[in-house]
């Protein structure tokens, strides 16, 4: 006589550990097995897009910071381009270098997070401990240019706030120095262990036109063998003086995923030892009055600064009746702010497209048919961070 | 970025009379078509051997209350084969109901879902129209022009009925939203004020 089996529904967070922040997902088990995975997101909802449209320009910076709080200037970035596409402006070499240099630093910051949580998931715990040794060093970059630790409200339209501290450069070429062998001891606990690769490998496979239906990008993407890079692809900033290369996966399973992320921060490395040798001097700003603050030795001086600066801190810059969207190659995938100005000093809308709001879309198509122990697996490998998912 | 213009003409020429006006600003083109042929035009744009915008990057609305037709859908595709973007988008009114793009891009399903919960826009056919990022149980549509940004509701937790209670928002002060833009005539309601 077969017993009537009952399926189970189980409520996987708002405070899991393994859910990298606040997601509910109910999943709906029949033994072990997950036959529906709903995620139900929303509780980090902050009204992002809605705060922009009520602030100015400058002040909107900041927000993008806490979109996805652990690569914070890559969304910055890609608000920056978007006003300066519309108002024309042309950035000085020197600002876009220095854009590169931390964009860079933001993607290993988040792949490291990344690599070493997704393996804490599956039950390494050293890798976290190193790994966030270097998160710190890098951080330590972050205040230093920026005078805060995470959220860094240093790039602007035109340029970046301020110009690298003195020595900076040399600190930042050492960390580029040591950083590869790290890499390699991450690699030697990871790489080829038994239980790490048992816990990834054909796990939550996608299939490359899975992947494009899906609206999957960045390392979602490149890790089902879609060579797909935007800083290649649509260069932005001097990423096309630049040498690098696009890792992309095979299988594109967690595992391939995993590696992906390894070379990349290689490439990384890479990327900003070039910048760094090459970095022209100059102004790291547009000198446009109109657009970017004048120096404090000016407005002592000069009444034309001293309107500017009370203009820009008070009313703050104007943008031209426009709508664009631009998009940047965050760690995380295609971040892209769609933009819609009026006029006025205030933007008319701002539409945050964020990478992890799709790639946890696909979580029921990911997980169906796989255990229970494999969510926090497929959920890591995902790089999901819920300040921008959510907004 | 391949050969945009050629890429426009492509387009114009096998959708002709679907697409009302087309150009090319800021490295993408942009067409504006009618709402009932958005199917039609989607199933194009992504099949066609001379498009392949395979890829559905976004689907958002704006508002604009103070018009006949009061919102304008966005949807933004990308094609990887040519390298380049195309954004399409209509005009509708409040409460129509447009068709759902699920059963051509799956990932249009959370998007929609996005539209639906901050504009308050309904979706045909879609498989599962609930709201996505506000709380459960929220009222009103959030990146509407006319919905106040702090909300109507406040959380908090009750001492006396030891849970959290919602309660309408209460401020100590007036969100001071000041008119920047003519500091030298005095500010809006000053102006109006004057009027009077």
């Amino acid at each position: 006589m077969a017993k009537e089996v009952k399926k189970l529904n189980l409520n996987f967070g708002p405070q899991h550990p393994a859910a990298h922040g606040v997601l509910r997902l109910i999943l709906q088990l029949d033994g072990e097995v997950v036959e529906k995975a709903d995620p139900h997101i929303g509780l980090l909802h902050r009204g992002t897009e809605k705060l922009i449209e009520n602030k100015t320009y400058a002040q909107a910076v900041p927000y993008f910071d806490r979109l996805d709080y652990v690569a914070p200037m890559n969304q910055e970035h890609a608000f920056a381009l978007a006003i300066e596409k519309i108002l024309k402006i042309n950035v000085p070499a020197r600002a876009q270098y220095i854009r590169v240099i931390f964009c860079e630093i933001g993607r290993i910051l988040s792949h490291i997070l990344n690599v070493t949580t997704q393996a804490m998931d599956v039950g390494a715990l050293t890798p976290t401990l190193w790994g966030f040794e270097e998160r710190e060093t890098l951080m330590g970059f972050y205040e230093k240019v920026s005078g805060s630790r995470l959220h860094a409200n240093y790039f602007r339209a035109g340029g970046v706030h301020q110009d690298l501290p003195k020595g900076l450069d040399f600190e930042i070429a050492e960390f580029c120095e040591n950083f590869p062998k790290i890499i390699d001891d991450l690699e030697t606990l990871l790489t080829d262990n038994r239980i790490f690769k048992q816990r990834n490998v054909d796990i939550g496979i996608v299939s490359k036109q899975d992947a494009l239906d899906y609206s999957f990008s960045g390392v979602m993407l490149r890790g089902s063998g879609v060579p797909w890079d935007l800083r290649k692809s649509q260069p932005y900033d001097c990423y096309e003086q630049v040498e690098f290369k696009i890792p992309v996966g095979k299988n594109g399973d967690c595992y391939d995923r995993y590696l992906c992320r390894i070379e990349e921060m290689r490439e990384s490395v890479h990327i900003i030892n070039q910048c760094l040798a090459n970095l022209p001097k100059g102004p790291i700003k547009t000198n446009d009055g109109k657009i970017s603050p004048p120096p404090k030795k000016e407005i002592k001086q000069s009444m034309e600064a001293l309107i500017h600066h009370f203009k820009l801190f008070t009313e703050g810059y104007r943008v031209d009746e426009d709508e664009i969207y631009t998009a940047v190659e965050a760690p995380k995938g295609e971040f892209g702010v769609y933009l819609i100005s009026d006029g006025s000093s205030k933007p008319y809308k701002c539409k945050i497209r964020a990478p992890g709001f799709s790639h946890l879309q696909a979580m029921d198509y990911l997980i169906k048919g796989h255990m229970l122990a494999d969510v926090p697996a497929v959920l890591g490998s995902m790089d999901i961070v819920f300040g921008e998912v959510d907004r | 970025m391949e050969n945009l213009e050629s890429l426009e003409k492509a387009i114009n020429s096998e959708l002709t009379t679907k697409i009302l006006s087309s150009n090319i600003k800021h490295d993408q083109i942009n067409i504006c078509i009618e709402d009932n042929n958005l199917i039609d035009v989607m199933i194009f744009l992504k099949t066609h051997l001379s498009t392949k915008f395979k890829q559905l990057i976004d689907i958002t609305a704006v508002d604009y209350p103070e018009r006949d037709k009061r919102f304008k859908m966005v949807y933004l595709l990308l094609s990887h084969e040519k390298n380049s973007r195309i954004k399409i988008e209509f005009d509708m009114q409040e409460g129509e109901i447009i068709s759902s793009l699920t059963s051509i891009f799956p990932s249009a399903n959370w998007m929609e879902r996005e539209v639906f919960d901050m504009y308050g826009v309904e979706f045909k056919d879609h498989p599962d129209l609930r709201r996505i990022l506000t709380d459960y149980g929220f009222k009103g549509h959030p990146l509407r022009k006319d919905f106040p940004l702090t909300g109507h509701n406040e959380v908090r937790y009750s001492e006396e009925d030891k849970k959290v209670i919602y309660e309408p928002v209460k401020l100590e002060q007036n969100y001071r939203n000041f008119d920047y833009e003519s500091p030298w005539e005095g500010t809006r309601y000053i102006k109006e004020q004057a009027k009077k």
